[in-house]
């Protein structure tokens, strides 16, 4: 069962949305309905699922209708039709009291401008929530100590809102949300008000808890590569409807349509595409046990390459020969490759971003092998091909 | 064709005739119950020598203004209004003013929570203040007779009528200035009508309400003066006595006095305003 599971949400902003509902649904556009009827289409249609525990990015230009789409979820905007379903449980069907036990429960919220109380300290701030739910003053206070160290703000809960820095003050926020410990967590452009270094900041942070915690976040952004960075999947919308759902990489390799495409194009792609996407899954390798110099020659020579990555029986990377080393060790009569194996190279994880292999590319004389955990071959990535990669944008057959 | 004379003066007559009529003995009763409560703040506060009383409010000035210079003010204004023969007229004046705004913040504030939180409320009350405000103040002298007798008692009734705005105003607008992103925020963590009320918009509409305060508070002063020709005496009765008279010099004694302590009530009460802001 999906953790929040949105089902033909729309939304209409006006006093008679079901003229321009009917529009709509006969294939009108935004524009035309509000030139019209003077009625706002906020949500088109939108569905989508976030599964426990997943990071879901809704993404799109402002006016795209994505902090429409996440005020639906807790009902702080009353949608005009279609479905939300929290847990199995419809909340289109909760009357007040139930809708604010939902809130209070299971739906933190952390937003755009903080909304920080600024009579409260930030302690106060952050307990806000235990303390309509009613709870003991001791136990929240206690609770709400907790949440800020987690965000890492003890000692400043005396302060209030103003004396903080922006960071700090959506650390505050951050805290006040997971106070309640909520399964879910609404962010609705959490770090667009900082500056971009605290943003990245923030970003690293947020991935950082997320693995603690494993909470359900809905996280509304317009910047993609913040969207890219923290994403397990993301949810693109323009004018109110969701144009295409999917991994970073999905978005960026196979974008649905223009739009799309056009949305990434300013992305930067060397965040995305990791070794697993830019790496050669088929390249010629010296086996250390059964070649011989002349043989791993051969192989260099049918593959115009100068130097091969070498493996072990169990076919785990213990070095690289070059086509030099090999013709003296023919030269000299030997064939025990041991002897002139380039030992310990340098090997990256498949998961590798692309930003770090091009420094690490850079002045590599061999291949740069990418392994398992168990130092296994998964596949190889050469400098002209990684290039490629970046200059396609990821596009490249994986086996060219 | 000449069109009849509408009998407006006549319906509004009619109407109040029918209110004294019938509501003449609640209100009488509550006059009088008003008027002994009043005798005994008057009293009480006569009963303290004048110097302790002076001293006691400079003190006090001080300690909630934060600032000498004001403490210093009150205790020399003070000093003159007890050396010009002024003291029981000014403690009288202080008492009505006290119980007036008292009054009208306790019906304004609410009012203007009202008309803050409901549609509705807000169409009838508004109206109802603007004709409140523009009416002449005099005006509003002449019923109070019927209803309290003269005195007093019909003195704090038109005073309150005539101060009460700005409370019910400002309340109002401080509510509707808080910031719609934490009205969300304080709905999105689950709030109910009445904790959103009192842990987010009072506390932050707090500085409006007390600027509403000192407004009624001055208001209610320059009402006594008005108020003394129905028998208010206090230092509006002095006023008045000398305008009978054309006792220039008396006329601006009594002026001053209420000057002084208007500029007391002002200074203190912006401080106490300002200190919630920061």
């Amino acid at each position: 069962m999906s953790k929040i599971k949105v089902e033909n949400l729309y939304k209409i902003f006006g006093t008679v949305p079901r003229k321009a509902m009917k529009m709509l649904q006969a294939g009108a556009t935004k524009d035309e309905i509000m030139e019209k009827t003077k009625h706002g289409v906020g949500v088109n249609n939108a569905s989508f699922s976030v599964e426990e525990g997943e990071i879901v990015v809704v993404m799109g230009l402002s006016g795209s209708g994505k902090s429409t789409l996440v005020r639906c979820i807790n009902r702080l905007i009353q949608p005009t039709s279609g479905n939300v379903w929290i847990d199995g449980q419809n909340i289109m069907q909760l009357d007040r009291n139930e809708l604010r036990d939902l809130r209070l429960n299971k739906l933190g919220m952390v937003f755009q401008n903080f909304a920080l109380f600024p009579h409260r300290t930030v302690v106060q701030n952050t307990e806000y929530g235990l303390e309509i739910s009613g709870m003991d003053a001791a136990v929240r206070r206690e609770k709400a100590m907790e949440a800020l160290s987690l965000v890492g703000l003890e000692g400043w809960e005396e302060s209030y809102p103003s004396q903080l820095s922006g960071g700090m003050q959506q650390r505050v926020g951050l805290a006040r949300a997971l106070a309640l410990d909520p399964d879910i967590l609404l962010m609705d452009e959490a770090f667009s008000a900082l500056d971009p270094l605290i943003r990245r900041d923030m970003q690293d942070e947020l991935i950082n808890l997320q693995e603690k915690m494993q909470k359900t976040i809905l996280f509304i952004s317009h910047d993609l590569d913040e969207a890219l960075k923290i994403g397990d999947r993301i949810v693109l919308m323009k004018d109110g409807a969701i144009v295409q759902i999917g991994t970073p990489e999905d978005i960026l390799t196979n974008p649905a349509d223009e739009y799309v495409a056009r949305f990434v194009e300013t992305a930067d792609i060397t965040q995305v595409l990791t070794a697993e996407t830019v790496m050669k899954k088929s390249e010629a390798v010296a086996n250390l046990k059964t070649d011989g110099p002349r043989a791993a020659l051969r192989k260099m020579k049918t593959n115009a390459i100068s130097c091969l990555i070498t493996l072990n029986t169990a076919h785990q990377v213990v070095g690289v020969v070059t086509a030099e080393d090999c013709r003296d060790l023919v030269a000299k009569g030997e064939r025990d490759l041991n002897t002139i194996l380039v030992k310990d190279p340098v090997t990256v994880l498949p998961d590798t971003p692309a930003a770090e292999l091009i420094q690490l590319i850079y002045d590599l004389p061999y291949p740069l092998a990418v392994v398992d955990e168990n130092n296994k071959l998964k596949g190889v990535i050469v400098r002209g091909r990684l290039l490629a990669a970046l200059a396609e944008r990821g596009n490249i057959d994986a086996d060219s | 064709m000449q069109i009849p004379r509408l009998p407006l003066g006549e319906g509004i007559e009619f109407i109040i005739d029918f209110l004294v009529d019938h509501c003449a003995f609640a209100t009488k009763a509550l006059s009088a119950f008003l008027e002994h409560g009043l005798d005994l703040l008057e009293d009480g506060m006569l009963a303290i020598p004048p110097i302790v009383f002076i001293i006691i409010v400079a003190l006090l000035a001080w300690r909630l203004s934060r600032k000498k210079s004001i403490g210093l003010f009150a205790l020399l204004g003070l000093l003159l209004i007890l050396n010009i023969g002024l003291w029981k007229a000014t403690v009288s004046t202080i008492a009505l003013v006290l119980i007036a705004t008292l009054i009208a913040i306790a019906i304004g504030v609410p009012l203007g929570i009202g008309a803050a939180m409901s549609k509705h409320l807000h169409k009838i009350i508004m109206p109802t203040l603007d004709v409140m405000q523009t009416m002449p103040a005099f005006v509003y002298l002449i019923p109070a007779i019927p209803f309290f007798g003269l005195g007093k008692i019909a003195a704090i009734f038109s005073t309150v009528i005539f101060a009460m705005p700005p409370a019910i105003r400002l309340t109002c607008l401080g509510i509707k200035q808080v910031p719609p992103e934490l009205v969300e925020c304080a709905e999105a963590f689950g709030s109910t009508r009445s904790q959103r009320l009192f842990k987010l918009e009072l506390p932050l509409a707090m500085p409006t309400i007390m600027a509403g305060v000192n407004q009624t508070v001055m208001l209610a002063l320059s009402m006594v003066v008005i108020a003394s020709m129905i028998g208010a005496k206090g230092l509006g009765g002095e006023v008045w006595k000398a305008i009978q008279r054309l006792q220039m010099g008396n006329g601006f004694e009594a002026g001053i006095g209420i000057v002084i302590v208007a500029m007391i009530l002002d200074r203190v009460l912006q401080k106490v305003g300002a200190k919630k802001r920061s």
